[in-house]
């Protein structure tokens, strides 16, 4: 029997997608009306938020007692908070936050967890003991970890992103670990042993681009998830220190003049939710249009 | 037979499902009629609308299917009832048994709540009756010590044995008609012939008409009366089990049988059909087998009729006489 | 049934020793010295010395590791810096505050994502349950904190049914101490609700495909009947075990909620030692959690059990 190198797996699972059919993927997510609204909005948020300096002239952190809690009008698009910021420059500039803290989280934690998710998927005894710590870390409160490093290592935006990396390599570790498993057992890896590859070449070429999707599909839910805990821990006041602006901590001084103005609870907060809900509907449908087996059903 | 004892008479029943947003026929035209003791075998391919031919009998066709033409059961129009009347004809007057012994039992009820669900909503019985009447009827579908198995889960018995429970469960309230779907297609060969005689005896001694489905033309030769061939949501052939194996009179028949691998037969080769089954809602407009046939020409073009127990303008052999 | 048991004990331990070593480790490899931190500026160097004598700071770590560990296991925690007691007797009274509120707002979750969840499975393709899914996405997006803030704003602030924070315990009122962890208990609820309504959805719409679901319609069973008893039993099934899951991401949120409502729970208690450096309190504060999830999870994995024969015998 020739070993047949096989190219073509869409006979094996549907969790899979190969090459051929992750190249529709972009016309496939522009065609749901929630993906292509999520892309959208991420789009001119992440657009918004660059562009700060052009659209407000307003620093975030020049204080003006003498136009403090000023409600939404010309000027102040959004108002002014209880030491007279411009909450417009806040939500821009917080964003930028969020954006940074949100992209190296996804980048540490998602290469790490790719890392070690392939060895452990391939490897039994790396799977024993990763999978036990692995569990002992999704079973703990993330934020309370994160409030512990955050706390020993001092606020910084560093730390913030060390500390959520840490929580949220886990969850990542645990699908990369799962999907390796079934490709594991695939006739083209039975095939690439037969023919005598070397275990790191059907590492790299042959497991890894079969558990791109998953990889893609949970790399949004970590962006989203770190974006939640960079607020969370600013909030909290352990998160990116008072020199850094940010959502989370602007919410947390709104807290004390709740009653003297909607526009400080609202706007940060609503940039934060909008934020979130994107990645979170962009994650669904890249799950929906990657894996069809599931479509619908999680909605 | 004579009318009276027709138990189940279906007149013209087609069913259509919503495919792609769509609403496409899946079962046209079919009839058929069941008397009292009568086995009657539904046999075709997988997709042939079989099993969805059974599903509208007993009223649980998929959601957004629309159902048309006529069901009476023992002088009952059954598609004139209200929904919830229309549902309370299942397990009192037509009992089902399914074709995954495995999974067609509740993972985690115990067989003793499954079987008494049924008891004690159509008959009214009490706990300790329906448990007893359970036990009853486990005995009488050959499984001793009921008390046990009532007390214990699907998981722990066999597939032949839980296929005793499913049948068990359908003909506790005591149903003119059951109806089996593939009952005996999961199990070993060896547990299938039990399961079978256990069905006809079942029949035998209740009286029971009974619709049974299933892909094996030749495994219910001995134990129905009657055959129904289905292609493509028709009836193409409707006549004795013994008649349509020997003397096939539709060329899809003739090649159901001719598919059959057969011991110490003359020729090694099986001869499969050409082609295959087209896919619902792509049916050809006159004849549905025409593509796959030998022997069709311009007439089949046009739809046959029904006639002389076979669907087709070329029938093979004529019937005995 | 005893096998099993000691299996998920087995299983249990990790989730209680993993985050413990890693905030050990955390203390002593962040930069710079806890012990000058503590001590603040002023602090000579002899102090900082004395310090880390006490803390045990000058031993090699492997060392500093078998004394924590003996502690941990004898709960031997140290005595807090602050409190200037042992950090075994803080712990308790937080933590029944942190339990109080994380029960309520796990109840509300199981009651609203069952309900919710179970409505939009049978509804299923319908707008209802369209809505309810629409819902949970934006459920989901929700961080606690905001929502948390907008409730006292409308329900403290505006409508003053419910007080903007503090607490009162259950012995000094019920009903007092019931209006202190309402409005805590719905925001953090809100995202688990959410959750939950999806895992019962999808939990829901693969059980109503199986064939004894078919097998219970097909003996004429009312439909109320067929999901009330023998859908939503296996239903519930996954739903259990997410239950832990949820306890775990509800503690995550009440770090933030608990400072909110200036509840004295364990998140307030953990925030305040990381700002008064007051390490035992804090691995205090974690220990006490992870026990709490450790025991919930061993009580879900047995109602499971309870649950599912199979898993009983197997």
């Amino acid at each position: 029997m020739s070993p047949r190198l096989p190219n073509d797996m869409s006979a094996t699972t549907a969790t899979i997608a190969p090459a051929a059919r992750r190249a529709g993927l972009a016309r496939r997510l522009a065609a749901k009306p929630t993906a292509a609204l999520a892309i959208l909005v991420l789009a001119g948020l992440i657009a918004a938020i660059l562009a700060a300096p052009l659209l407000t002239h307003a620093s975030p952190l020049k204080i003006d007692p003498a136009h403090r809690l000023l409600s939404p009008r010309t000027g102040h698009l959004m108002g002014t908070d209880h030491l007279g910021r411009d909450m417009l420059a806040i939500v821009l500039y917080g964003g930028r936050t969020s954006l940074i803290v949100g992209f190296f989280v996804t980048a540490i934690a998602m290469s790490v967890a790719i890392a070690l998710g392939l060895l452990s998927g391939f490897y039994r005894r790396i799977d024993a003991v990763l999978m036990r710590i692995v569990d002992g870390l999704m079973a703990f409160p993330g934020i309370v970890l994160a409030t512990a490093a955050a706390g020993y290592i001092g606020p910084s935006v560093t730390t913030v992103v060390l500390a959520l990396s840490l929580v949220l390599i886990a969850p990542a570790l645990r699908v990369v670990r799962g999907q390796t498993l079934i490709v594991r057992e695939l006739p083209m890896i039975e095939a690439a042993r037969a023919v005598g590859l070397r275990e790191t070449h059907i590492l790299t070429r042959y497991i890894l681009p079969a558990v791109l999707s998953p990889i893609l599909i949970q790399a949004s839910f970590v962006f989203s998830a770190a974006v939640l805990g960079e607020a969370a821990l600013s909030f909290i006041g352990l998160g990116v220190g008072a020199k850094d602006v940010s959502w989370g901590g602007a919410l947390a001084e709104a807290r004390d003049y709740i009653q003297n103005g909607w526009w400080i609870v609202v706007f940060p907060g609503a940039a934060l939710v909008l934020t979130i809900l994107s990645l979170n509907l962009l994650g669904d449908s890249l799950r929906d249009a990657l894996d069809p087996k599931l479509a619908g059903r999680r909605a | 037979m004579n009318a009276l004892a027709t138990i189940l008479e279906v007149r013209g029943l087609s069913v259509s499902l919503p495919i792609g947003g769509k609403l496409t026929p899946v079962v046209t035209d079919m009839n058929l009629s069941i008397a009292r003791g009568e086995a009657v075998a539904l046999v075709g391919e997988s997709g042939c609308g079989k099993s969805m031919t059974a599903r509208a009998i007993i009223g649980l066709p998929p959601p957004g299917a629309e159902i048309a033409g006529s069901i009476v059961l023992k002088g009952q129009e059954l598609t004139q009832l209200t929904p919830s009347e229309r549902r309370r004809i299942g397990g009192r007057e037509i009992g089902f048994i399914f074709q995954e012994p495995m999974t067609s039992l509740h993972p985690t009820l115990s067989i003793g709540a499954q079987m008494t669900d049924g008891l004690r909503y159509h008959l009214g019985l009490s706990r300790t009756a329906a448990l007893e009447r359970a036990r009853e009827l486990l005995d009488r579908v050959g499984i001793p010590r009921g008390r046990d198995i009532l007390a214990g889960h699907a998981h722990q018995l066999s597939g032949g044995m839980r296929q005793r429970v499913v049948i068990a469960m359908a003909i506790a309230c005591g149903p003119s008609l059951v109806i089996a779907d593939e009952p005996t297609t999961a199990l070993d060969v060896t547990i299938q012939a039990q399961v079978l005689d256990l069905l006809a005896r079942m029949r035998e001694e209740l009286g029971l008409a009974m619709l049974y489905i299933t892909h094996d033309l030749e495994v219910v030769a001995d134990f129905c009366d009657r055959a129904i061939v289905m292609y493509a949501g028709d009836r193409v052939e409707d006549g004795q089990p013994e008649q349509c194996l020997t003397r096939p009179r539709h060329p899809y028949t003739s090649g159901l049988v001719a598919a059959i691998p057969r011991m110490g037969g003359t020729s090694a080769r099986l001869s499969p059909i050409p082609g295959q089954v087209p896919p619902v809602g792509a049916w050809p407009a006159g004849c549905r087998f025409a593509p796959r046939c030998a022997i069709a020409d311009e007439i089949c073009a046009t739809r046959p009729v029904f006639d002389a127990g076979v669907r087709c303008w070329r029938p093979l052999a004529s019937p005995a006489p | 049934m005893i096998r099993y048991i000691g299996r998920r004990l087995l299983l249990i331990l990790p989730t209680i020793f993993v985050p413990l070593i890693l905030v050990f480790l955390m203390l002593r490899l962040a930069p710079g010295d806890p012990a000058a931190q503590i001590l603040g500026d002023q602090a000579t160097p002899d102090q900082v010395a004395a310090l880390r004598h006490d803390m045990g700071l000058d031993q090699p770590l492997v060392v500093q590791f078998v004394f924590w560990l003996k502690g941990v296991l004898t709960l031997h925690l140290g005595a807090s810096f602050f409190f200037r007691q042992p950090v075994i007797d803080i712990l308790p009274s937080y933590a029944f505050v942190t339990i109080q509120v994380a029960l309520l707002a796990l109840f509300i979750a199981l009651v609203v994502g069952a309900c919710a969840g179970v409505a939009a499975a049978l509804k299923r393709d319908t707008p209802i349950d369209r809505g309810l899914v629409a819902l949970a996405v934006l459920g989901l997006s929700l961080p606690e904190f905001w929502f948390a803030l907008l409730l006292i704003f409308l329900f403290a602030v505006t409508w003053r049914i419910f007080p903007v924070a503090g607490y009162v315990a259950p012995s000094e009122g019920l009903v007092a101490s019931f209006m202190t962890i309402a409005l805590p208990a719905i925001a953090l609820g809100l995202r688990q609700s959410a959750l939950m309504t999806r895992m019962m959805r999808s939990s829901m719409l693969d059980v109503m495909s199986e064939p004894y679901i078919a097998t219970a319609r097909a003996q004429g069973l009312p439909e109320r009947r067929v999901v009330l008893r023998y859908a939503l039993r296996v239903a519930a099934a996954p739903f259990v075990t997410v239950a832990g899951l949820s306890a775990s991401h509800l503690l995550s949120g009440a770090v933030a909620i608990e400072l909110i409502f200036s509840l004295p729970g364990l998140g307030k208690l953990l925030i305040d030692a990381v700002g008064r450096r007051d390490y035992p309190v804090v691995e205090g504060a974690v220990l006490a959690i992870a026990i709490m999830l450790a025991i919930l999870n061993l009580a879900i994995d047995l109602l499971y059990a309870l649950l599912d024969p199979r898993v009983r015998l197997s």
